[in-house]
């Protein structure tokens, strides 16, 4: 299953939730807001690296660069797509879930 | 595409075939028109013979709370509609446990009967559907 | 693998009008389907032609029409919520006895009933909002 998740996590619950509610080897993409939930040493990095464990984490490229968000300091662990990839993910799951 | 996911697109496209539909609802009413709006598309939806679930998560419970009275704010209170879901079969209402125990909430405070789920029926339920409605 | 896209969200308000576009954008780049875009809540707005953004700015509404030019896209707006809003074809117009109407070239209202069948029809179905 893909998780979609487009907060920011300073803002709003919707990555918390997604994290408690995503079974283990599920895919999450962080896109919008929430890319800067990606990005090493905030409140949640901590938490990102080890869903990154459990998970499969991505976050959309075109919307780090938006935000002057540097590759070299996304969480290890954390993979960049863009939009090509987003739909790749989309097809290679079976369903979709967006925590708006 | 995985093997796992091709067959399921395969089964998908026969005639007839009864979709799991979900509806997740995270968001409280009245502040946004987002609860609203969500139960029209699943009052549509019953014209379809899907099979539909509802999910209330996060501040998406206070939509299911007795007692709503919208007068002094000039808008339509939509809250007996959830109580008409049964008559249109759809009755598979679910909260999460812990969204109501962060909230102080318990089934009592609600307007309709429901299932309460902990964090990993929750993500069960979630995984099978085939298509999500999120709002 | 046959897609469906619903967005949520107004133009410029919000990102997801522009993640939407581009997201659908790329899954017809990459030779899949899209069966329906369904336009819902203030994602309505997109349908408008009466909007007028900077010279400089992308116009979210154009860009949708001609990507429904170039591959027959199929952008379905709610009437329920377009008509909260204001959002009228001709048809809508005439009916409610309105004195213009101002949908835009390639976007069509119908009722919440296509975003039901389009979840049915499509292999996936991706919702883009706030």
């Amino acid at each position: 299953m893909l998780h979609i998740v487009n907060k920011s996590p300073f803002e709003r619950n919707s990555l918390e939730t997604c994290l408690s509610l995503a079974m283990d080897n599920s895919t999450i993409l962080l896109i919008e807001d929430a890319v800067y939930a990606a990005m090493q040493g905030g409140k949640f990095s901590d938490k990102m690296a080890s869903a990154a464990e459990q998970c499969s984490v991505y976050v959309l490229a075109p919307d780090l660069q938006a935000r002057g968000m540097p590759d070299e300091k996304i969480i290890s662990g954390i993979k960049t797509v863009d939009y090509s990839g987003f739909v790749d993910l989309v097809a290679d799951n079976k369903n979709v879930q967006s925590w708006l | 595409m995985t093997d796992e996911a091709m067959m399921d697109d395969e089964m998908d496209g026969e005639e007839g075939v009864i979709k799991k539909f979900l509806y997740v609802n995270r968001k409280a009413p009245y502040g946004t028109i987002y609860a609203l709006e969500s139960l029209e598309v699943v009052l549509i939806a019953t014209a379809f013979d899907q099979d539909v679930s509802l999910v209330f998560i996060d501040d998406g419970v206070y939509q299911l709370i007795k007692g709503q009275n919208t007068e002094g704010i000039g808008v339509k209170n939509f809250s007996p509609t959830y109580r008409a879901l049964e008559m249109y079969d759809v009755e598979k209402l679910y909260v999460s446990k812990d969204s109501m125990a962060e909230r102080g909430l318990t089934e009592d405070d609600l307007i309709v009967p429901v299932e309460v789920l902990d964090n990993d029926q929750m993500k069960t339920l979630m995984e099978e559907q085939d298509v999500i409605l999120s709002f | 693998m046959k897609f469906a896209i619903q967005v949520n969200e107004g133009p410029y308000q919000h990102q997801s009008a522009d993640t939407a576009y581009q997201f659908t954008k790329a899954v017809l780049e990459k030779g899949h389907e899209v069966f329906r875009v369904f336009f819902y809540h203030d994602g309505v707005n997109n349908g408008t032609r009466l909007g007028i953004p900077p010279q400089d700015d992308r116009n979210i509404t154009k860009q949708w029409t001609a990507l429904a030019e170039e591959y027959d896209l199929d952008l379905v707006v709610c009437v329920a919520a377009a008509q909260r809003r204001g959002l009228l074809d001709e048809n809508e117009a005439r009916r409610a006895g309105k004195d213009a109407d101002n949908i835009a070239d390639k976007f069509r209202i119908s009722g919440l009933g296509q975003l039901i069948e389009a979840g049915i029809q499509a292999d996936r179905l991706v919702v883009f909002g706030d």
